[in-house]
Protein backbone atom coordinates (compact mmCIF):
# COMPACT_ATOMS: atom_id res chain seq x y z
CA UNK A 1 0.00 0.00 0.00
CA UNK A 2 0.95 3.23 -0.63
CA UNK A 3 0.70 6.17 2.18
CA UNK A 4 0.89 9.94 2.51
CA UNK A 5 1.59 11.15 6.26
CA UNK A 6 0.62 14.28 7.88
CA UNK A 7 2.13 15.37 10.50
CA UNK A 8 0.59 18.46 12.58
CA UNK A 9 2.93 18.78 15.83
CA UNK A 10 6.09 20.06 16.66
CA UNK A 11 8.62 17.56 17.81
CA UNK A 12 9.78 17.28 21.66
CA UNK A 13 6.55 19.00 22.77
CA UNK A 14 4.40 16.24 21.28
CA UNK A 15 4.20 12.54 20.50
CA UNK A 16 2.63 12.88 16.66
CA UNK A 17 6.21 13.24 15.43
CA UNK A 18 7.39 10.26 16.81
CA UNK A 19 4.56 8.13 16.62
CA UNK A 20 4.26 9.35 12.72
CA UNK A 21 8.23 8.43 12.38
CA UNK A 22 7.38 4.91 14.12
CA UNK A 23 4.54 4.01 11.98
CA UNK A 24 6.15 4.88 8.89
CA UNK A 25 9.27 2.43 10.07
CA UNK A 26 6.85 -0.47 10.80
CA UNK A 27 4.93 0.12 7.38
CA UNK A 28 8.49 0.36 5.18
CA UNK A 29 9.21 -3.17 7.34
CA UNK A 30 6.03 -4.42 6.04
CA UNK A 31 6.78 -3.93 2.45
CA UNK A 32 4.73 -0.44 1.95
CA UNK A 33 5.86 2.62 0.61
CA UNK A 34 5.54 6.04 2.11
CA UNK A 35 5.82 8.67 -0.93
CA UNK A 36 5.80 11.56 1.23
CA UNK A 37 5.89 13.25 4.67
CA UNK A 38 3.69 16.47 4.73
CA UNK A 39 4.74 18.77 7.84
CA UNK A 40 2.06 21.28 8.49
CA UNK A 41 1.18 23.88 11.80
CA UNK A 42 3.51 23.58 14.34
CA UNK A 43 4.97 20.13 12.46
CA UNK A 44 7.08 22.38 10.22
CA UNK A 45 9.78 22.67 13.27
CA UNK A 46 10.75 19.07 12.48
CA UNK A 47 12.35 20.36 10.04
CA UNK A 48 14.76 22.92 11.68
CA UNK A 49 18.71 21.97 11.91
CA UNK A 50 19.15 24.20 14.57
CA UNK A 51 17.76 21.40 16.50
CA UNK A 52 19.86 19.80 19.53
CA UNK A 53 18.38 17.41 21.58
CA UNK A 54 20.36 16.45 24.55
CA UNK A 55 22.91 14.01 24.23
CA UNK A 56 20.70 10.41 25.80
CA UNK A 57 17.25 11.72 24.11
CA UNK A 58 16.36 10.97 20.19
CA UNK A 59 17.13 13.28 17.77
CA UNK A 60 13.61 13.79 16.03
CA UNK A 61 15.28 16.30 12.98
CA UNK A 62 18.22 13.58 12.29
CA UNK A 63 15.62 10.88 12.23
CA UNK A 64 13.73 12.30 9.37
CA UNK A 65 16.93 13.60 7.44
CA UNK A 66 17.92 9.41 7.79
CA UNK A 67 14.79 8.17 6.66
CA UNK A 68 14.89 10.67 3.56
CA UNK A 69 18.59 9.40 2.76
CA UNK A 70 17.79 6.04 3.58
CA UNK A 71 14.05 5.85 1.88
CA UNK A 72 14.40 8.45 -0.64
CA UNK A 73 10.35 9.68 1.28
CA UNK A 74 10.18 13.13 0.20
CA UNK A 75 9.71 15.45 3.25
CA UNK A 76 7.75 18.47 2.43
CA UNK A 77 7.38 21.62 4.93
CA UNK A 78 4.36 23.72 3.75
CA UNK A 79 5.99 27.55 3.14
CA UNK A 80 3.06 28.97 4.93
CA UNK A 81 3.29 27.33 8.32
CA UNK A 82 7.09 27.59 8.12
CA UNK A 83 7.56 31.32 7.25
CA UNK A 84 5.02 31.72 10.01
CA UNK A 85 7.63 30.06 12.61
CA UNK A 86 10.61 30.95 10.80
CA UNK A 87 11.75 28.32 9.50
CA UNK A 88 13.74 28.67 6.44
CA UNK A 89 15.79 27.01 3.47
CA UNK A 90 19.00 28.45 5.24
CA UNK A 91 18.18 26.30 8.58
CA UNK A 92 16.31 23.33 6.69
CA UNK A 93 17.98 19.73 7.78
CA UNK A 94 19.12 17.50 4.95
CA UNK A 95 16.30 15.92 3.09
CA UNK A 96 13.81 18.61 3.78
CA UNK A 97 12.49 20.82 1.29
CA UNK A 98 10.37 24.27 1.49
CA UNK A 99 6.66 23.70 -0.86
CA UNK A 100 3.26 24.60 -1.23
CA UNK A 101 -0.08 22.84 0.19
CA UNK A 102 -0.80 21.48 -3.01
CA UNK A 103 1.56 18.98 -2.16
CA UNK A 104 -0.39 18.08 0.95
CA UNK A 105 -3.84 17.41 -1.12
CA UNK A 106 -1.30 15.49 -3.69
CA UNK A 107 -0.54 13.30 -1.20
CA UNK A 108 -3.61 12.70 -0.37
CA UNK A 109 -4.83 11.88 -4.14
CA UNK A 110 -1.95 9.63 -5.02
CA UNK A 111 -1.51 7.86 -2.18
CA UNK A 112 -4.41 4.73 -1.05
CA UNK A 113 -3.96 6.13 2.27
CA UNK A 114 -3.69 9.68 4.35
CA UNK A 115 -2.56 9.22 7.57
CA UNK A 116 -2.71 12.21 10.09
CA UNK A 117 -0.51 12.59 12.54
CA UNK A 118 -1.70 15.06 15.82
CA UNK A 119 -4.21 16.36 17.85
CA UNK B 1 -1.69 27.89 -10.72
CA UNK B 2 1.26 26.17 -9.71
CA UNK B 3 2.58 28.81 -7.50
CA UNK B 4 -0.90 28.29 -5.73
CA UNK B 5 -0.82 24.38 -5.78
CA UNK B 6 2.72 24.65 -4.61
CA UNK B 7 4.59 23.29 -7.70
CA UNK B 8 2.01 21.09 -8.59
CA UNK B 9 0.80 20.99 -11.88
CA UNK B 10 -2.66 20.02 -11.34
CA UNK B 11 -3.23 18.18 -14.59
CA UNK B 12 -0.76 16.78 -15.50
CA UNK B 13 0.11 15.19 -12.62
CA UNK B 14 -2.99 13.66 -10.92
CA UNK B 15 -4.38 12.74 -14.14
CA UNK B 16 -8.11 13.84 -13.60
CA UNK B 17 -8.23 11.33 -10.39
CA UNK B 18 -11.34 12.99 -7.90
CA UNK B 19 -11.27 12.05 -4.44
CA UNK B 20 -13.96 12.67 -2.28
CA UNK B 21 -11.92 14.81 0.86
CA UNK B 22 -13.37 15.68 3.73
CA UNK B 23 -11.95 18.40 6.36
CA UNK B 24 -12.67 17.51 9.81
CA UNK B 25 -13.24 21.06 11.83
CA UNK B 26 -13.07 20.44 15.20
CA UNK B 27 -11.43 23.39 17.08
CA UNK B 28 -12.59 26.67 18.39
CA UNK B 29 -11.50 29.56 15.71
CA UNK B 30 -8.91 31.22 17.96
CA UNK B 31 -7.26 29.86 20.81
CA UNK B 32 -4.81 28.06 18.66
CA UNK B 33 -3.83 28.06 15.23
CA UNK B 34 -5.74 24.72 13.78
CA UNK B 35 -8.76 26.66 12.42
CA UNK B 36 -7.31 29.22 10.23
CA UNK B 37 -4.91 26.89 8.90
CA UNK B 38 -6.77 24.14 8.42
CA UNK B 39 -9.02 26.73 6.14
CA UNK B 40 -5.64 27.39 4.19
CA UNK B 41 -5.76 23.95 2.89
CA UNK B 42 -9.46 23.84 2.33
CA UNK B 43 -8.95 26.57 0.08
CA UNK B 44 -5.96 24.89 -2.17
CA UNK B 45 -7.92 22.00 -2.30
CA UNK B 46 -10.54 23.87 -4.73
CA UNK B 47 -7.69 24.23 -7.35
CA UNK B 48 -7.67 20.32 -7.14
CA UNK B 49 -11.45 19.81 -8.67
CA UNK B 50 -11.45 17.25 -6.17
CA UNK B 51 -15.09 16.06 -4.13
CA UNK B 52 -14.79 18.28 -1.11
CA UNK B 53 -16.98 18.51 2.06
CA UNK B 54 -16.17 20.28 5.43
CA UNK B 55 -17.80 18.92 8.70
CA UNK B 56 -17.29 21.32 11.73
CA UNK B 57 -18.16 19.30 15.19
CA UNK B 58 -17.34 19.92 18.80
CA UNK B 59 -16.02 23.22 19.33
CA UNK B 60 -15.13 23.78 15.16
CA UNK B 61 -19.27 24.34 15.12
CA UNK B 62 -17.62 28.30 16.46
CA UNK B 63 -15.83 28.63 13.79
CA UNK B 64 -18.99 29.73 11.76
CA UNK B 65 -20.72 31.65 14.50
CA UNK B 66 -21.93 35.16 13.13
CA UNK B 67 -21.25 38.03 15.47
CA UNK B 68 -16.92 37.45 15.78
CA UNK B 69 -15.31 40.16 17.46
CA UNK B 70 -11.83 39.33 17.18
CA UNK B 71 -10.19 42.82 17.75
CA UNK B 72 -9.53 43.02 21.22
CA UNK B 73 -7.44 39.79 20.44
CA UNK B 74 -6.07 40.77 17.71
CA UNK B 75 -6.91 38.72 15.62
CA UNK B 76 -7.72 38.89 12.45
CA UNK B 77 -11.64 37.83 11.97
CA UNK B 78 -11.55 35.40 9.37
CA UNK B 79 -14.78 33.97 9.34
CA UNK B 80 -16.28 35.91 6.48
CA UNK B 81 -14.15 33.11 4.47
CA UNK B 82 -16.45 30.59 4.86
CA UNK B 83 -18.89 32.63 2.98
CA UNK B 84 -16.50 32.97 -0.03
CA UNK B 85 -16.27 29.00 -0.08
CA UNK B 86 -19.24 28.93 -2.35
CA UNK B 87 -17.32 30.82 -4.91
CA UNK B 88 -14.93 28.25 -4.74
CA UNK B 89 -17.23 25.39 -5.42
CA UNK B 90 -16.95 24.14 -1.96
CA UNK B 91 -20.87 24.00 -0.94
CA UNK B 92 -20.85 20.83 0.87
CA UNK B 93 -21.01 22.09 4.64
CA UNK B 94 -22.02 19.74 7.25
CA UNK B 95 -22.52 20.73 10.96
CA UNK B 96 -23.16 18.08 13.96
CA UNK B 97 -26.70 18.95 15.52
CA UNK B 98 -25.28 17.41 19.14
CA UNK B 99 -22.31 20.04 19.04
CA UNK B 100 -24.56 22.70 18.13
CA UNK B 101 -27.01 21.41 21.26
CA UNK B 102 -24.54 21.29 23.46
CA UNK B 103 -23.62 24.98 22.83
CA UNK B 104 -26.99 26.14 22.46
CA UNK B 105 -26.63 26.78 19.03
CA UNK B 106 -28.60 26.51 15.94
CA UNK B 107 -28.24 26.38 12.31
CA UNK B 108 -29.42 30.25 12.01
CA UNK B 109 -26.62 30.99 14.57
CA UNK B 110 -24.08 30.52 11.61
CA UNK B 111 -22.39 32.64 8.51
CA UNK B 112 -23.17 30.39 6.35
CA UNK B 113 -26.12 27.86 5.38
CA UNK B 114 -25.16 24.21 5.96
CA UNK B 115 -26.69 20.87 6.52
CA UNK B 116 -27.23 20.03 9.81
CA UNK B 117 -26.75 16.20 10.49
CA UNK B 118 -26.44 14.02 13.81
CA UNK B 119 -23.07 12.17 14.38
CA UNK B 120 -24.44 8.82 13.47
CA UNK B 121 -25.15 10.47 10.11
CA UNK B 122 -21.66 12.21 9.98
CA UNK B 123 -20.19 9.03 10.90
CA UNK B 124 -21.46 7.21 7.50
CA UNK B 125 -20.26 10.23 5.71
CA UNK B 126 -16.94 9.90 6.71
CA UNK B 127 -17.14 6.52 6.32
CA UNK B 128 -17.18 6.94 2.45
CA UNK B 129 -14.21 9.06 1.81
CA UNK B 130 -11.29 8.47 0.58
CA UNK B 131 -9.10 11.20 2.06
CA UNK B 132 -10.71 12.32 5.46
CA UNK B 133 -8.51 15.51 7.34
CA UNK B 134 -9.00 17.26 10.47
CA UNK B 135 -8.05 20.11 11.66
Amino acid sequence: MKFGILVNEGPFQHQAADTAYHFIKAALDRGHEVHRVFFYHDGVNNSNKLSEPQQDDRNVVHRWSKLAEEHGIDLVVCVAAALRRGIKDEILAPGFRISGLGQLVESGIQADRLVVFGD
Amino acid sequence: MSEVTGGVEVEEEIGGTVKKFMFVNRKAPYGTIYALEGLEVVLISAAFDQDVSLVFLDDGVYQLKKGQHTKAVDMKNFSPTYRALEGYDIDKLYVEKESLEERGLTADDLVVDVEVLTAEEIAKLMAEQDVVLSF
